[in-house]
C-alpha cells in the first residue's frame, strides 16, 4: 500500500432533512486512482465538495500528506494541491478558452504565455486545445478538456473528477482513460466518482462506496463483479425490466429529410432528420450532450414548427401544429429538464398536471378549469406511478428528482398516447425509480404506442430499444435493431472519438 | 452564524403578513422623516393616515375623494399585475394612462357642443382603445424586434407627455378662452361628463369600472386557462412553452389589458375628477400603480386593499401640505418607502433566517 | 438655411455636453449589468447625484466637493438596492424601481429649498495652446474637466474590462455564477462592489446636470436622462467605447433639436423635445432585431438572482 495522500475520517455534513455524509473515512493514496461510487443522492458530491472547499463539514477531520486540510475556499484547496474537474458549471461561454484557464487557477501568468502552455500542456497529454476559441462555440468534449487543462496547469497532487465519461463517446473514454493513466503513472492521484461500473473496473486501484451518505465498503473494484458492485450501491437486488416481444404494427411517426436551425445560439440545427417509428416499438437515439438531443425533443413535441409534411403522425402531417395540436392527435412529449420545461417549480402538482393534460383529459370547459378533476388526476398519477410525496398539492421543486420524473412520465402516459417522445428518461434519478420508468414506457410499448427515447446512457438504450440510431452534431445515423450492437459499433455511430485520436497518436 | 436558506415552499403567513408589515415599518420611518423635517411626527401620520377618513372637520370633503383617488389607481394596478406576473413588465402605464384621456377627452370635444347618450359610452370605448394603442408600441416591439419592453414602455412616458403638453397649448385648447392653455371643462358638457352617481360618495363610473375589472381579473387569474398560462409563462417560460403558450401572444395580451385599463383610467379621470386636459393632467397614478400592485401582492383584492391606502397617502398629503405645510415630494417617498420594505420584508417569505452554532472556529 | 446658421464646432462642443451626463451614468450601468446584475435605478440614483451635488456644491462654494458628494449620494442609494438584491434577493426588476421612484421623491424633498438658485461655476479647463486649433479648439478642447474625465473613464472601463483580472473574474461573475461561485469567487462580493460603482457613476451623471449642463436645481430634472442611459448600455451592446458613441450620437440629436428650436424652426417645441425619447426606441429597436445580434451579447446570468444552494 503507497503512503496515504489524503486521509479523510469521520466527516458529517447535514443539510435541513437529510444527513449528505454521516461519518465518512477513508485514504487516497499517491499516484492512486481511486473510485468513490453511489447512486444520485447517496453523497458524492457534497463529500468532493469538502475537499474543495466549497462546503464545510460540521464533523470530522481531513489530513493531507500528514498536515490538517481544512480548505476555507476552493483557491486554498488549489493552493495546497487539490483540482477539480466539474460535471457541469465551471465555464464561461462567453469568455475564450485561456480566460476559462485563467480563472480557475491561483497565479495564472499573462495570457500571451498562459496560451502558450495550454497549447504544451494539451499537446503532451493528447487534449487539443485552441485557447483562443470562445468556449461557448466548443463541443461537450472540448469544454472538458478545458477544465482538464486547467487543472494540469497547477501540477495537482489529487485531481477530482465528477462523471467525466457522461459527455463523452466511448472512443473519447478510451482516451481520457489514456491520460488518466499517465497522469497516475506521474504520481498524481485521482478520485474519480462515478455510477457507470465497467468504467471503474477497467480504470481504478481501488474503490469507496457511498449509500445514502454512508460508506457501506472500501474495495479493490477489478476484484468484484459488477453485478456485486451494483448491489453493494444499491442496496438491494435490480431486475432488469421485462418485455413482451411483439410484432411491430404501422408507421406511427414519420420524420423526412427535416432541417430545423436551433433557437439558441449556442445550441446544434438539426439537419436532414429522417426516421420512422413503428407502433408498439421502441426507438433509441444515443449521442452525446449536445448533439441536437433538445432540438430535435422540441421538434417533435411542436415547441419548434417544422415544415407541416416533413413530420407525420399516423400519416397525417402535423409539423405545422404546435404542442397542444400534437397532443390532440395523440403524440406527447417528456423533456430533459424536469424542472422549468417539463414542469413549473413553483407550482403545485395539480397545476403541472394541468400543464400538458388540459386538453386530452378535457380538465376545462370554455377556458374554465375544473380543478376538482384536475386535482383527481394528479392523485392518479401519483397512485399509479408510485409518486412519493405527501398530496397533489406540494410544489413540483419539493420533490426529489426521481419522484418527479416518475409524475411527469406519469402524465404523459395517463394521456393515453400513441407516440411518446422522452429525452433522458432516467437522469439523475435513482435505480429503482429508474426501473419503474423503464418498465412503464416498455408497457406502454407493448400496449401499442410507438416510443422514442433520446439517452446518453447507452446501457439503458440497449436495455429497452428495438432499433437504434444516433445524433452527431444534428445529424441522425441510419437506424438499426438493437439486437447485436457493441458499444464499439454505437461508439462509431456517435461520431467515434473525432480529433481526439489523431492527437494521442502525434504524441505518442 | 446566520444563514440565509430556502424554503420548501413560500410562507403563506409572510406572504399576506408582510403588506401590514411594511405599512407599519413605513409609517414609523415615515414620523422619523418628519421628525427631521421639524414638524410633529404623530401629528403628521395621524394627518395622512386617520384624518381623511375619521376627521370631523375634513372627513366629509375627503371621505369621498378616497374612492376617487383609488379607483384610477386600482383600476391600472389590476392590468399591470397581471403583466408582472407573466414577467411581463409595462412601465410606461403613465403614458397609456395619459393617450386613454387624450383620446377620450377628444372625442368628446368633437361632438361639443352635441347632446346624446351614446357619446359618453363613445369616449369609454376611445379612452380604452387610446391607452390599449400606445401600448401596443412596446408589445410590438417586443414581439418584432425583441425591444425590452421597460425601456421602451417607459420612453413613451414621457413623449406621451409632450404629446399632452401640445394637445393642451394647440389642438385642445379651449378656443372660447384666448391665452390660456388646457381644453374646455368637460364637467360642464353633460353628455361628457363623468359625474357621481351617488351624491357625496366620490362613486364614479370609473369606481363601478374598476370593481368590474378586479372581478374580470380574479376570474380570469384563479379559474380560467389564460391566468393560469400567463402564471406559467412568469414562473417557468420553457415550461410554458412545452404547455402550448405562444409567447408572443401573451406578450399583447398582457400589454393589451393593462393599456387598455390605464387609458380607462385616464379617461374617466379627465371627464370626471380631472375636468379638461391640461398640462399638469398627469400626476403619477401610473407609476404609484406600479407600488399599488407589488404591495397587493399581484393579487386582484390585495390590490383594491393596496390602492385604498395609496389613494388614502394621496389625500393625506394634501391634508399635510395644507396643514403643516408639508411638501408634496413627502408622499413620494412614502411611497417608495412603502415599496423598499415590502421588498425587504419578502425574503422571509422565501427564505429562512438560521442561527447555526458555529460547528468550527 | 436653419442648419446654416449653425456653427460645426460649436454644435460639437454642445453635443460633448450633452452627452456626459447620460454616458456617465451609462458606463457605470454597464459594468453593473457585465457583473450580471440589472438596476433599473439609474434614474433615481442620478438624480439623487443631482441633489447632493447641487447642495454641497451651494453649500461649500466648490463645485468639485459637490462632484464628489453626487457620486458618495448615488453610491448609498446604491448600496440599499446592494441590500436588498443581493443580500435580501429580491426581484431586481422591482427593487430598481422602487429605486427610481424613491429617489425621485427624495431629492425633491430635500432640493425644495434650493430650487431657483445658481450653482458655483465649474471652470473650463485650461489646455493653453490645444484651445486655439481651429475648429477642434472650439470643439474639443474648450471643456470642463469632467467631460474629459469621463472620456477617461470610459477608457479605464475598457481597460479594466479586457485586460485586468478584476475584470475578467466580474465578466466570468455575470456570465455565469455558478460556475464562478464553484471556482471560489465571491459572487455577490463582485456584486456589490459593481453596483456601488454604478451608483457612483449615476451620482456623477446627475450632478453633471445639476452642476453644469443646465446649472440649476428642479424637480424632476433628469427627465428619462437614467433610462436613456439604460438604453443605451443595450445599443451599445456591454461594450464601452460603443457606449461614448452612442452617447455623443444622443447628444447630437438634442443639441440638434434645441438648436432646430432656437432656430424658430415651425414644428411646435414639444414635438422636437419628443426626439431624444423617440430616437432611443428606434436605435432600441435596430440593435435588438435579430440581425444586429447584439441582444446575444448579453451577460449570461444578467438580472437573475444568485443563492448559493451550498
Amino acid at each position: 500500500m503507497r503512503a496515504p495522500l489524503l486521509r479523510l475520517e469521520g466527516l458529517t455534513k447535514a443539510y435541513p432533512g437529510v444527513v449528505a455524509n454521516d461519518d465518512v473515512s477513508f485514504d487516497i493514496g499517491e499516484g492512486q486512482m481511486h473510485a468513490l461510487l453511489g447512486e444520485n443522492g447517496a453523497g458524492k458530491s457534497t463529500l468532493v465538495k469538502m475537499i474543495y472547499g466549497l462546503v464545510k463539514p460540521d464533523k470530522g477531520q481531513m489530513t493531507l500528506r500528514g498536515q490538517p486540510f481544512a480548505p476555507s475556499q476552493p483557491s486554498q484547496a488549489r493552493r495546497s494541491g487539490v483540482a477539480m474537474v466539474f460535471q457541469h458549471f465551471s465555464l464561461f461561454d462567453a469568455l475564450d478558452v485561456a480566460e476559462n484557464v485563467a480563472l480557475g487557477m491561483e497565479n495564472p501568468p499573462p495570457l500571451r504565455d498562459l496560451a502558450r502552455r495550454i497549447r504544451d500542456v494539451s499537446e503532451e497529454y493528447g487534449l487539443p486545445l485552441d485557447p483562443a476559441r470562445l468556449v461557448g462555440e466548443l463541443s461537450a468534449g472540448e469544454r472538458q478538456r478545458v477544465e482538464i487543462v486547467r487543472c494540469l496547469l497547477q501540477d495537482p497532487k489529487l485531481l477530482i473528477m465528477d462523471e467525466p465519461t457522461s459527455v463523452l463517446t466511448p472512443q473519447e473514454v478510451d482516451i481520457l482513460f489514456l491520460t488518466l493513466r499517465k497522469l497516475s503513472a506521474e504520481g498524481t492521484a485521482i478520485l474519480y466518482i462515478s455510477h457507470k461500473l465497467e468504467e471503474i473496473r477497467a480504470l481504478c486501484d481501488e474503490a469507496t462506496i457511498l449509500r445514502g451518505g454512508q460508506k457501506v465498503a472500501t474495495c479493490d473494484p477489478r476484484e468484484k463483479s459488477a453485478r456485486e458492485l451494483a448491489e453493494l450501491m444499491v442496496g438491494q437486488v435490480l431486475t432488469p425490466p421485462e418485455r413482451a416481444d411483439k410484432p411491430k404494427g404501422d408507421v406511427v411517426l414519420q420524420v423526412d429529410n427535416l432541417s430545423l436551425a436551433s433557437n439558441n445560439p449556442f445550441g446544434t440545427s438539426l439537419k436532414n432528420i429522417s426516421f420512422t417509428l413503428r407502433k408498439g416499438e421502441v426507438l433509441g437515439i444515443a449521442g452525446v450532450a449536445g448533439n441536437g438531443q433538445d432540438e430535435l425533443l422540441l421538434m417533435l413535441s411542436g415547441e419548434l414548427l417544422a415544415p407541416s409534411a416533413q413530420v407525420r403522425l399516423k400519416g397525417a402531417p402535423v409539423g405545422h401544429l404546435g404542442p397542444n395540436g400534437r397532443r390532440a392527435l395523440g403524440l406527447v412529449a417528456a423533456p430533459e429538464e424536469r424542472l422549468g420545461h417539463a414542469a413549473a417549480p413553483d407550482m403545485s402538482l395539480t397545476e403541472n398536471a394541468l400543464l400538458s393534460a388540459a386538453r386530452r383529459k378535457m380538465l376545462t370547459k370554455h377556458g374554465f378549469i375544473d380543478w376538482r378533476k384536475t386535482e383527481r388526476f394528479a392523485d392518479d398519477i401519483i397512485g399509479r406511478f408510485d409518486v412519493r410525496t405527501p398530496g397533489p398539492h406540494v410544489l413540483a421543486r419539493a420533490l426529489s428528482g426521481g419522484n418527479l420524473q416518475k409524475f411527469v412520465i406519469g402524465r404523459e402516459i395517463e394521456l393515453d398516447p400513441d407516440v411518446i417522445i422522452v429525452n433522458q428518461p432516467t437522469w439523475g434519478v435513482d435505480a429503482a425509480a429508474a426501473a419503474t420508468i423503464r418498465q412503464a414506457l416498455l408497457d406502454l410499448a407493448a400496449k401499442g404506442a410507438g416510443v422514442l427515447v433520446i439517452s446518453q446512457d447507452l446501457d439503458e438504450l440497449l436495455e429497452i430499444s428495438d432499433r437504434f440510431a444516433a445524433l452527431n452534431e444534428g445529424r441522425l445515423s441510419d437506424t438499426r435493431p438493437a439486437k447485436g450492437l457493441t458499444v464499439e459499433d454505437i461508439g462509431l455511430m456517435m461520431g467515434g472519438a473525432g480529433d481526439m485520436h489523431v492527437a494521442h497518436k502525434a504524441s505518442a | 452564524m446566520i444563514r440565509l436558506e430556502k424554503r420548501k415552499e413560500p410562507s403563506k403567513f409572510w406572504r399576506i403578513a408582510n403588506p401590514f408589515l411594511a405599512v407599519v415599518l413605513t409609517m414609523l420611518a415615515g414620523a422619523v422623516m418628519f421628525a427631521m423635517l421639524g414638524k410633529d411626527p404623530v401629528v403628521a401620520i395621524r394627518l395622512i393616515f386617520f384624518d381623511p377618513i375619521f376627521s370631523e372637520t375634513f372627513g366629509s370633503y375627503s371621505r369621498p375623494q378616497l374612492l376617487i383617488k383609488s379607483a384610477p389607481l386600482i383600476l391600472i394596478a389590476v392590468g399591470l399585475a397581471i403583466g408582472f406576473k407573466a414577467n411581463i413588465w409595462n412601465i410606461g402605464a403613465e403614458g397609456q394612462y395619459i393617450m386613454g384621456a387624450l383620446f377620450g377627452a377628444g372625442v368628446a370635444l368633437a361632438f361639443f357642443p352635441a347632446p346624446g347618450w351614446y357619446i359618453f359610452p363613445l369616449m369609454v370605448a376611445a379612452g380604452a382603445f387610446g391607452g390599449f394603442l400606445w401600448a401596443m408600441i412596446p408589445a410590438i416591439l417586443k414581439t418584432r424586434f425583441n425591444t425590452n419592453e421597460i425601456l421602451v414602455s417607459l420612453l413613451l412616458v414621457y413623449v406621451a407627455e409632450r404629446i399632452l403638453a401640445a394637445m393642451a397649448l394647440g389642438l385642445m385648447r379651449n378656443p372660447d378662452i384666448a391665452g390660456f392653455p388646457g381644453s374646455r371643462d368637460l364637467r360642464r358638457y353633460d353628455a361628457a361628463h363623468n359625474a357621481e352617481l351617488f351624491a357625496n360618495t366620490g362613486i364614479h363610473w370609473g369606481v363601478v369600472a374598476a370593481l368590474i375589472a378586479v372581478i374580470f381579473a380574479y376570474v380570469m387569474m384563479t379559474r380560467h386557462m389564460l391566468g393560469f398560462h400567463v402564471q406559467l409563462a412568469g414562473q417557468a417560460p420553457r415550461a410554458a412553452r412545452f404547455a402550448g403558450v405562444v409567447p408572443a401572444r401573451l406578450v399583447v395580451i398582457c400589454l393589451g389589458i393593462s393599456g387598455a385599463l390605464a387609458g380607462l383610467a385616464g379617461m374617466f379621470e379627465v371627464s370626471g375628477p380631472g375636468g379638461q386636459v391640461r398640462i399638469e393632467f398627469a400626476t403619477g397614478y401610473g407609476f404609484t400603480a406600479i407600488i399599488v400592485a407589488f404591495l397587493g401582492r399581484l393579487n386582484p383584492i390585495g390590490i383594491v386593499l393596496a390602492g385604498l391606502l395609496l389613494g388614502l397617502t394621496y389625500i393625506g398629503g394634501e391634508l399635510g401640505q395644507m396643514m403643516l405645510q408639508l411638501p408634496g415630494a413627502a408622499i413620494q417617498v412614502f411611497q417608495g418607502m412603502l415599496l423598499f420594505f415590502l421588498l425587504a420584508l419578502d425574503f422571509q417569505t422565501n427564505y429562512r433566517l438560521r442561527l447555526t452554532r458555529g460547528a468550527r472556529a | 438655411m436653419i442648419l446654416g446658421s449653425i456653427n460645426p464646432a460649436v454644435l460639437f462642443a454642445a453635443l460633448m455636453v450633452a452627452a456626459t451626463p447620460i454616458l456617465l451614468a451609462a458606463i457605470g450601468e454597464l459594468v453593473v449589468e457585465k457583473a450580471g446584475v440589472l438596476n433599473l435605478g439609474v434614474e433615481g440614483m442620478m438624480i439623487i447625484g443631482a441633489v447632493t451635488g447641487f447642495i454641497i456644491a451651494v453649500n461649500s462654494g466648490s463645485p468639485f466637493l459637490g462632484f464628489i458628494g453626487a457620486a458618495l449620494g448615488g453610491m448609498v442609494l446604491s448600496l440599499l438596492f446592494a441590500l436588498l438584491t443581493q443580500a435580501l434577493m429580491t426581484n431586481q426588476v422591482a427593487s430598481g424601481l422602487a429605486l427610481t421612484l424613491f429617489g425621485l421623491g427624495l431629492s425633491a424633498l430635500i432640493g425644495q429649498k434650493y430650487v431657483g438658485i445658481t450653482p458655483p461655476r465649474t471652470p473650463k479647463l485650461d489646455l493653453g495652446p490645444l484651445s486655439d486649433i481651429p475648429f477642434l479648439g472650439r470643439a474639443v478642447f474648450s471643456h470642463d474637466i469632467m467631460v474629459y474625465l469621463t472620456i477617461a473613464l470610459v477608457g479605464g472601463v475598457w481597460w479594466f474590462l479586457k485586460y485586468s483580472r478584476a475584470g475578467m473574474i466580474l465578466r466570468a461573475v455575470g456570465e455565469n455564477h455558478d460556475a464562478a461561485h464553484a471556482l471560489g469567487y465571491h459572487v455577490k462580493r463582485v456584486r456589490v462592489f459593481a453596483i456601488m460603482f454604478g451608483g457612483a457613476c449615476a451620482g456623477l451623471g446627475g450632478a453633471y446636470l445639476s452642476l453644469i449642463r443646465v446649472p440649476q436645481w428642479t424637480e424632476g430634472m433628469t427627465v428619462g436622462a437614467g433610462w436613456i442611459a439604460l438604453a443605451l448600455v443595450v445599443f451599445a451592446s456591454w461594450r464601452p467605447w460603443r457606449a461614448m458613441a452612442g452617447a455623443y450620437l444622443f447628444g447630437g440629436v438634442v443639441v440638434l433639436q434645441l438648436n432646430l428650436q432656437a432656430a424658430g424652426v415651425r414644428i411646435p417645441v414639444e414635438y422636437l423635445s419628443m426626439s431624444p425619447y423617440l430616437i432611443t426606441i428606434a436605435v432600441l429597436v435596430i440593435i435588438s432585431s435579430g440581425k444586429a445580434r447584439g441582444s446575444l451579447n448579453a451577460p449570461g446570468s444578467l438580472n437573475r438572482p444568485f443563492h448559493a444552494s451550498s
